[in-house]
């Protein structure tokens, strides 16, 4: 993606105490850079809220982003403020429609580089179809922050044909995963850690209503609960469902996508893709009976060429997750106990 | 990916596991070396794969649950109390020290890092003139080279403000620690691959000699174990011990000599105490007397009390191949990975660890 939309001439090149203070400099800062960028016609009436007319059931979720660096292969920090968000409501059966943003800035960031991130959150909205309606910003001395956090919180409205939740996975329901998984977590690894790998690593950042719509439309309660397997990954979020729904889960690891790239940095950091973080990716439980009809809109209509069932929910083995490996051994993929560390050798 | 899909041939695994089901007549008990094959072997599910005969011991190749507890409170005690930037390899740091671990410290307060080679931690020292920066050199014959390297290259920078708390443990001399043990179970092995790569393989002639054991020196991928517990069940039925290389690919005879020179210049060989198993003579390295302002040890002086270790803890008779975890009363009770009582809880390689994570119960 190229953003061409030059940053305002400012007198400042960075952000200081002052444009948190309240006074003339915030009130510059939020003029000419903030909401030159998110106002639109209803919201030129500065408040300190937003009138929302909303009916039917809806969704309210809220998230922060801390991610360092700012910057990675795939995206940026708002790219994930925006799809971080929507994507939990997506996950709700909702269809996303208006976020907060709430920016907290340490003393020193580069004006061009929040110019940078806001940019993208604008663009990031136009492709969720989700508008920015009300928002805040506090600045910190340096040393108290990192550079930038974000906080968005989304309200969406309840798909009419949505019945999701952890109570309605059964036996007998098949899981599929929409893409490849571990390669938001193995992108910022790679910079974060200063690794170069053969082919860069970029993060799957995206946003998931639409895929997440599509399957409703078509498939409705027969689509049981649908997780997007961020921190922790695929194997901590099937260890939720097991405990939640008290049911066992069985995967296959011959059939879980994971791309050649993010495998190759996964074995050399002695990492499993099952903990990594995704940022682009769901995780659907459905009806036995509508397995391939999910699998196969999924590629051709939505673009997920890599949609795969990777296992079933089963009676046998409550509240476990039990791996096939690739040569057929049978393994526990449990809870991890902290993050995820490299290993000595 | 090449060189790593051929050895995970499910193809390839299963004619190997019919090769040892026809090959086994009777029981056998076999100790896998290596931290990082106990991981393979459970990851893989390969425990539950293998002919009832066969028992896979795990061994003591696990540095981070043979480092001593009172070394971790040394490294805690440097980057809290010393304030010294403390660098170390990433599973070192949730190892429970006899107050608290090093990711425990680096939550209130002490400089930490996570690096990924010791070499990098020469570049902090550089960067970082007023401040002391400690590299906690944990490992086997393996990561020996790397750590006596950044040693090296610190004193051809001239840097004052670099050193190492060294806690290498070596391979050969605890195989004869465990075999030498009265109750001794242990009738062929699966040597270390990678600590081969480094040192060679000749230090392993004589023990198969000494104790008429069968040693396959052994990779770490599925198919490689696979092959290597056939060749080591072939020697048991046909009453040899002889010393085998399976992992051709990697390890030479002589090993890697440049490695071995670095390892040379910088160590000494020095008795050892291992976490679980108490002290093993000659079976450590030791900086040496004239690269003394290098190490961490002689460098700051540390008065560290010595604690006993948890009395339910069999992490021992566990390193020693004589009991499972799962036969520890606190295994998966009082004892799991956040909240382990024993090393072996701890790194991913240690056997009670990859037992928790996991077994089918």
């Amino acid at each position: 993606m190229q953003l061409n939309c030059p940053l305002p001439e400012l007198d400042f090149d960075i952000v200081t105490m002052g444009h948190g203070s309240g006074g003339l400099l915030t009130n510059k800062l939020l003029d000419e850079v903030i909401l030159s960028l998110f106002s639109t016609e209803s919201e030129t009436e500065r408040h300190d809220g937003a009138f929302l007319n909303l009916d039917g059931k809806t969704a309210f979720t809220t998230d922060s982003f801390v991610v360092s660096p700012l910057f990675f292969p795939g995206g940026n920090i708002g790219d994930l403020a925006v799809n971080g968000t929507v994507n939990d409501l997506a996950m709700c059966g909702a269809i996303p429609k208006y976020l907060s943003l709430s920016l907290i800035i340490e003393e020193g960031l580069p004006m061009a580089e929040l110019w940078e991130v806001l940019l993208t959150i604008q663009d990031t909205c136009e492709q969720a179809g989700v508008k920015v309606v009300t928002g805040d910003t506090k600045v910190v001395e340096r040393g108290k922050g990192d550079k930038l956090f974000i906080n968005t919180a989304g309200i969406g409205r309840v798909h009419s044909q949505a019945n999701i939740g952890i109570s309605q996975v059964e036996a007998g329901d098949k899981i599929i995963v929409s893409g490849p998984l571990a390669a938001h977590g193995m992108a910022i690894m790679s910079v974060r850690e200063g690794l170069e790998f053969e082919t860069e690593i970029k993060s799957d950042t995206a946003p998931l209503h639409q895929p997440v719509k599509a399957l409703l439309d078509e498939f409705g309660g027969g689509v049981h609960l649908l997780r997007d397997p961020t921190r922790g990954g695929v194997g901590t979020v099937l260890n939720e469902i097991a405990r939640g729904a008290n049911v066992g889960v069985n995967l296959r690891q011959a059939d879980i996508p994971v791309d050649e790239s993010v495998a190759g940095a996964c074995e050399l950091l002695g990492l499993d893709p099952l903990y990594v973080a995704n940022e682009g990716i769901f995780i659907a439980i459905v009806a036995d009976e509508i397995n391939q009809d999910v699998v196969k809109l999924l590629k051709t209509n939505q673009g997920h060429t890599e949609a795969a069932v990777i296992g079933e929910v089963t009676n046998e083995h409550p509240r476990k997750v039990v791996l096939t490996s690739g040569i057929g051994g049978r393994r526990v993929v449990n809870m991890l106990a902290g993050e995820q560390l490299p290993r000595i050798c | 990916m090449k060189f790593l899909s051929e050895y995970r041939d499910p193809e390839l695994a299963t004619s190997y596991l019919e090769q040892i089901k026809k090959t086994v007549t009777r029981p056998w008990t076999i100790m896998e070396v290596c931290g990082g094959q106990t991981h393979s072997l459970v990851k893989n599910g390969l425990l539950g794969l293998l002919p009832e005969e066969i028992t896979m011991v795990h061994g003591p190749g696990c540095p981070v649950c043979v480092t001593p507890l009172n070394l971790i409170d040394k490294a805690v005690y440097l980057a809290e109390e010393k304030g010294v930037i403390l660098c170390s390899f990433g599973d070192m740091l949730r190892v429970p020290g006899s107050e608290r671990s090093l990711l425990q410290a680096k939550a209130r307060g002490a400089d930490v890092r996570i690096l990924y080679s010791p070499l990098e931690a020469v570049k902090l020292a550089k960067e970082n003139p007023e401040r002391e920066v400690v590299f906690f050199a944990v490992g086997f014959e393996t990561t020996a080279p790397a750590n006596a390297l950044s040693v090296l290259h610190a004193q051809r920078a001239g840097l004052t403000n670099y050193s190492i708390l060294a806690s290498h443990v070596l391979v050969p001399p605890a195989m004869e620690a465990v075999l030498s043990d009265d109750e001794n179970l242990i009738q062929g092995f699966l040597a270390a691959g990678h600590v081969c790569t480094i040192m060679g393989i000749d230090a392993y002639y004589p023990i198969a000699e000494k104790y008429q054991v069968p040693i396959v020196v052994t990779g770490f991928e599925p198919v490689d174990l696979l092959q290597g517990i056939l060749m080591t069940v072939r020697q048991l039925e046909s009453g040899t011990y002889e010393l085998e290389n399976q992992y051709k690919r990697v390890v030479r005879p002589e090993g890697n000599l440049a490695a071995q020179r670095a390892i040379s210049e910088v160590f000494r060989i020095a008795n050892r105490e291992w976490r679980g198993i108490g002290t093993i003579p000659q079976s450590g390295y030791e900086v040496r007397d004239n690269l003394a302002a290098y190490d961490a040890n002689l460098k700051f002086s540390v008065n560290i009390t010595q604690v006993s270790e948890c009395k339910e803890c069999i992490a021992g008779q566990v390193l020693k191949g004589l009991k499972k975890p799962h036969q520890c009363s606190q295994f998966g009770k009082a004892c799991t990975p956040s909240t382990p009582l024993g090393a072996p809880m701890v790194s991913s390689e240690g056997a009670c660890a990859a037992y928790f994570h996991y077994q089918e119960a």
